[in-house]
């Protein structure tokens, strides 16, 4: 009977450590460009998409690719439906209680927005004094504006990025502090705007999420993820999707 | 301060003296809009119902339409229309009206004003009708002409029946204010949502602000009693 146990619960540790190398489904919440999308194809592509592949390659795992929505993307973790999410999981505390995370691997910056006009330099606070800055309410940006320079700028706080804009048009802000990608497809591709100061990293970034139990996957994973940042891979994949910079 | 509220206040991270101003500048900032827009509102409804009254569909019916279309749909469209409508309008940034619509308070307290106007000419109008025909044909009879008849008989006793009405308007306006806080103004509404943004504290930040909206009522309630009871005096028993 003893030998038995031993016999079995040594198949089943190989099992496992076979099933940890080699097979890993990793969800992503489509379309969410330039991160994961399909392409004119019907393929799935993006850069968190091929970052995942890299990944794999690097880990010598068989991954395969699920498609998963939003608001089912931590209970199908927890659910075994799939191991990995990489679909722009910002790390926060509240997700951290239920899920593991990895290093962080892209973050998106804050970026300063304004009409042609505007050449005052965002990070001089005695130039900024009188200008009204709009943030949207409870973002980074939003933090970094109110512990920073409330006592120069006058800080307008909307609920969505569309009054915002509308509000810059307006002419009732001299210059928005968003999300770049959002400001990017809401204020850049608009006649007579521009980018008016560098990007600011803000906030502790994405990261792939897992189950609390794989901690092995874990170093695992942050040690693959180490390689594609500092060999080259990641940049190349970076350069495809965008002319900034979101690597951390 | 009792040693308790001292407790209390140093050892949570949320009502600090900061987030404290930030309730009261909300605070000042919400009773200054409804205030003002209740002021000019009245003003404008008398007249308004007056002419509402009035037979010939050429002064009423255009009275009729504007009660109609502000009562008829929502103040959160109103304002949006007013707020965002605006900036749209080509050049307008150019002309020296801009100057105060760029201002979110301006279009809030325009389209508060115009929205309750609408209901108060409609309350006032409601009163005015419901005058006992005996009244009228008593001043008729003075000899009183429609001026002095609308002036000491008819707007006096329609006040003392519209002032029930009225004060449910003066607290739902009170009520309504809280949408300002969707174009910008750090109203008390505004205050708790920034600071329920900041800390994450839903039940804090709202139930705070809830408290200091049921003391406000309190005291709009407590006035417009001390006011019926002005106006309504003589219906008091003899004796009382």
């Amino acid at each position: 009977m003893k030998k038995l146990l031993i016999a079995a619960s040594c198949a089943m540790a190989m099992f496992a450590s076979g099933a940890q190398a080699q097979d890993l489904r990793i969800a992503f919440d489509v379309p969410y460009e330039p991160f994961e999308y399909k392409d004119d194809n019907g393929e799935l592509t993006g850069f968190e998409v091929e970052l995942a592949s890299a990944m794999c390659e690097e880990l010598e795992a068989n991954c395969e690719f699920v498609i998963q929505a939003w608001d089912g993307m931590i209970p199908g973790l927890i659910a075994r439906k799939f191991d990995l999410i990489m679909s722009s999981m910002s790390i926060t505390e509240e997700r951290a209680k239920r899920v593991l995370f990895s290093d962080p691997y892209y973050i998106t910056p804050g970026g300063w927005f304004g009409p042609e006009s505007f050449n005052t330099d965002v990070t001089d606070l005695e130039a900024m004094k009188g200008k009204t800055v709009g943030v949207q309410r409870g973002t980074t940006m939003d933090t970094y504006v109110t512990e920073n320079m409330h006592s120069a700028v006058s800080i307008k706080r909307y609920t969505t990025a569309e009054d915002m804009v509308l509000d810059l048009e307006g002419q009732r802000i001299d210059v928005a502090f968003v999300d770049y990608p959002v400001g990017e497809q809401t204020i850049l591709n608009r006649d007579g705007y521009k980018e008016v100061g560098e990007p600011v990293k803000l906030g502790e970034g994405v990261g792939v999420a897992m189950r609390k139990r794989d901690a092995k996957l874990a170093k695992e994973i942050n040690a693959a993820l180490k390689t594609l940042k500092e060999n080259g891979t990641y940049d190349d994949i970076m350069a495809k999707y965008f002319n900034y910079d979101i690597k951390i | 301060m009792p040693d308790f509220i001292a407790d209390w206040l140093s050892s949570n991270e949320i009502f600090t003296a900061m987030t404290l101003m930030e309730y009261w500048d909300g605070l000042v900032t919400t009773v200054h809009l409804v205030f003002l827009s209740l002021v000019i509102g009245l003003i404008v409804a008398v007249p308004l119902a007056i002419l509402r009254t009035v037979k010939n569909p050429f002064v009423s019916g255009p009275i009729w339409l504007y009660t109609y279309l502000f009562r008829g749909t929502p103040l959160l469209i109103q304002l949006y229309i007013i707020y965002y409508g605006v900036a749209q309008i080509p050049g307008i940034q150019e002309t020296f009206w801009w100057e105060i619509f760029k201002e979110p308070l301006y279009p809030a307290l325009l389209a508060f004003t115009l929205n309750t106007a609408a209901y108060t000419t409609e309350i006032i109008r409601g009163a005015i009708m419901s005058t006992p025909n005996g009244e009228i044909e008593a001043a008729k009879a003075y000899g009183m002409n429609w001026f002095l008849r609308m002036r000491r008989i008819i707007l006096p006793s329609a006040a003392r029946r519209a002032v029930q009405a009225y004060s449910n308007e003066v607290i739902f306006m009170l009520h309504a204010s809280a949408i300002a806080s969707i174009v910008t103004i750090v109203d008390l509404t505004g205050a708790a949502r920034n600071i329920y943004s900041r800390f994450y504290a839903p039940f804090d930040a709202f139930i705070f602000v809830a408290l200091i909206y049921l003391v406000l009522t309190f005291i709009l309630v407590f006035v417009f009693r001390k006011l019926e009871n002005h106006l309504l005096r003589h219906q008091r028993p003899a004796n009382s």
